[in-house]
């Protein structure tokens, strides 16, 4: 592929398990497909030591391909991002989840997707054409259609999937948005796909499986809906 | 334009003409032999929204794709990437 570089940002808390499983797959992925790539690691002080292995990966990898940039403490992830931004030295950048439910192989496509059309941004989405889920209840899959179809009814953001966090942006694009945004957690995905419609950035879509994570516990409990319910509301106001 | 303020446009044009209606405001024999239903047509509105919400979050929580294939792919690479990655000297503990 071309000249352009693409940073990763991998905001990681108590991922030891994880983090090499993910980095070995998208160094595998994307060296297929000759990308020039840095991964950027910002952990949040993971009392599991994942920044020990995050030590020994760069030591198999090199110091140019993963860099370790932790903070000190559980910070949110809307600042990680800033924080993983400012030593980020690609063109695009690409946020994805360390936890294994987003799939490097979806990396190249992204990219692909792209070049072609000249996006601001590509996100992942669960909803459209092959993509889906695996490890979902029918519970799960029904609090997801309906919160999906009531962001959509509400917001019409151009966008399938408002809550996934698998997406390529461009830098600049990125920076911009993270300024315009105020919400934590993963109601900040949402907010910066429905800014981005608001701002008429162009977004591109790519179907992707989405397998909820195979180690630990996911988290959607009667505080993640109304914490949903009343951010959905406030960008329907707002936005 | 907010959303918000987008529907309170849109439904203030609606209600504004349906009030100019219902009110006898406008006459024309074809509102007078309908008005029954031309009173009771909001409701008609939000009972087929209703359905038509319900019907597309089930029918789409049914037809969700369940990638099986992904899972089991992804628990062979995970086998293989630790493999790998243990012959270049990670120690997994």
């Amino acid at each position: 592929m071309g000249s352009e570089k693409y940073s990763i940002l991998l905001p990681t808390y108590n991922e030891r398990e994880n983090l090499p499983i993910i980095v070995w797959l998208i160094v595998k992925y994307l060296e297929e497909s000759k990308i020039n790539f840095e991964i950027i690691i910002i952990d949040d002080g993971s009392p599991d030591n994942t920044q020990e292995v995050a030590k020994e990966l760069i030591k198999i990898y090199g110091e140019d391909k993963i860099l370790l940039r932790p903070r000190a403490a559980k910070l949110g992830l809307g600042t990680a991002y800033i924080h993983g931004l400012s030593h980020a030295t690609g063109d695009f950048i690409i946020i994805m989840d360390a936890d294994l439910s987003h799939h490097p192989k979806f990396i190249p496509q992204f990219i692909e997707l792209q070049k072609k059309h000249n996006y601001d941004i590509v996100s992942g989405t669960r909803y459209k054409g092959d993509g889906g889920v695996y490890g979902w209840d029918f519970k799960r899959k029904l609090i997801s259609r309906g919160a999906n179809f009531l962001s959509q009814f509400l917001l019409r953001p151009k966008a399938s999937d408002l809550t996934g966090s698998f997406r390529l942006y461009k830098k600049e694009v990125l920076s911009q948005l993270i300024k315009a945004c105020e919400s934590k957690g993963y109601v900040f995905q949402m907010e910066m796909i429905v800014r981005a419609r608001a701002m008429n950035f162009t977004i591109g879509e790519v179907p992707i499986s989405f397998v909820d994570r195979l180690y630990g516990q996911s988290k959607m409990g009667a505080t993640e809906i109304i914490q949903f319910a009343k951010n959905l509301l406030y960008f329907f106001a707002t936005i | 334009m907010t959303k918000l303020n987008e529907w309170v446009f849109g439904l203030s044009v609606f209600f504004g003409i349906y009030m100019a209606l219902v009110t006898k405001r406008i006459k024309h024999e074809i509102i007078d032999d309908n008005m029954f239903f031309i009173q009771i047509l909001p409701l008609i509105l939000v009972v087929l929204l209703g359905i038509y919400a319900v019907t597309t979050v089930l029918y789409r929580t049914l037809t969700f794709n369940e990638c099986k294939d992904a899972a089991m792919e992804l628990q062979k690479e995970i086998l293989e990437a630790r493999k790998d990655l243990a012959s270049k000297g990670m120690k997994f503990t």
